[in-house]
């Protein structure tokens, strides 16, 4: 016999795969990995948007409003890959590496 | 429909611990896009037809081609095998346990999160898929957000090409 999905199951896998994308950010010190490991943050996000969308049903529908918000998240977030991608090309060029633990001008 | 979901979500957790913990930036990419075809699986498990593809289309593919790109672009060498600082392993362990652990108690307490998958009503015929409805939605309702979010693809693309530009004057 099959368990039912609950809404708890979405939430979990949604915030295991935050804490992932958390433990990334703050182990790898390559910088493009850690803005790798802040799009999987938001997308762990954008699963829990749907799954709460998907559990409040509204006229036999799921709630349409929630999709919405999350068309928004993508498209944010796929201009913040463009400009992160951008500043990280451009400090390449001045420092010569992506390295955070090499980029150190503001470190105290 | 049960088991599709254990073996989606394992696929979209497995790709995440790959983009940590791979050496190779282009292994964490790839791993990347594992966990972004897992989660689109979810997605259009849970009914969101339009958001799935969506998030296969720009995600699993435009923006990990603009990674794969700028990291075969700058040639980015593996991260020497440097052992992690006592203080950063422990500190980074302790803020994510603490937060699985958050997320456990936090959700066997919430009476919401029992709730099973709710039926839907069946529909038929034009104007009824989510495509549509969402269609609808954006430009009527939400008119004014999505020409607030054309102006800022803009700005970001402007922004880009500054920020790509040799010398600035």
């Amino acid at each position: 016999m099959e368990t039912a999905l609950t809404l708890n199951h979405f939430l979990f896998v949604s915030g295991v795969l935050f804490a992932i994308g958390l433990a990334g950010v703050l182990v790898r010190r390559n910088l493009i990995v850690i803005f790798m490991c802040l799009e999987l943050m938001l997308s762990a996000a954008n699963l829990t948007l749907v799954a709460f969308s998907r559990f409040n049903v509204q006229e036999g529908q799921p709630d349409y409003h929630g999709h919405v918000l999350l068309f928004f998240i993508i498209t944010v977030a796929a201009a913040e890959v463009a400009v992160g991608l951008a500043i990280i090309v451009a400090l390449f060029r001045t420092k010569g590496t992506t390295d955070v633990s090499k980029i150190d001008t503001m470190k105290f | 429909m049960t088991f599709l979901f254990f073996i989606f979500a394992a696929l979209a957790l497995i790709g995440g611990i790959g983009v940590v913990a791979f050496k190779n930036p282009v292994s964490s990419a790839f791993s990347m896009v594992v966990s972004f075809l897992g989660l689109a699986a979810l997605f259009i498990q849970l009914n969101a037809f339009l958001v799935g593809v969506l998030q296969i289309l720009v995600y699993a593919g435009a923006i990990m081609v603009l990674f794969l790109f700028i990291i075969m672009l700058l040639d980015v060498p593996q991260e020497e095998k440097k052992k992690l600082p006592f203080f950063t392993a422990l500190g980074a362990g302790g803020i994510v346990l603490a937060f699985i652990a958050l997320l456990v108690v936090m959700l066997s307490r919430s009476e919401v999160g029992d709730k099973t998958l709710p039926a839907l009503e069946a529909t038929s015929g034009p104007g009824t898929s989510d495509v549509h409805k969402i269609g609808e939605l954006l430009f009527s309702q939400y008119w004014f957000p999505i020409q607030v979010v054309g102006i800022l693809l803009l700005v970001a693309t402007v922004g880009v090409v500054v920020l790509s530009k040799r010398e600035l004057k």
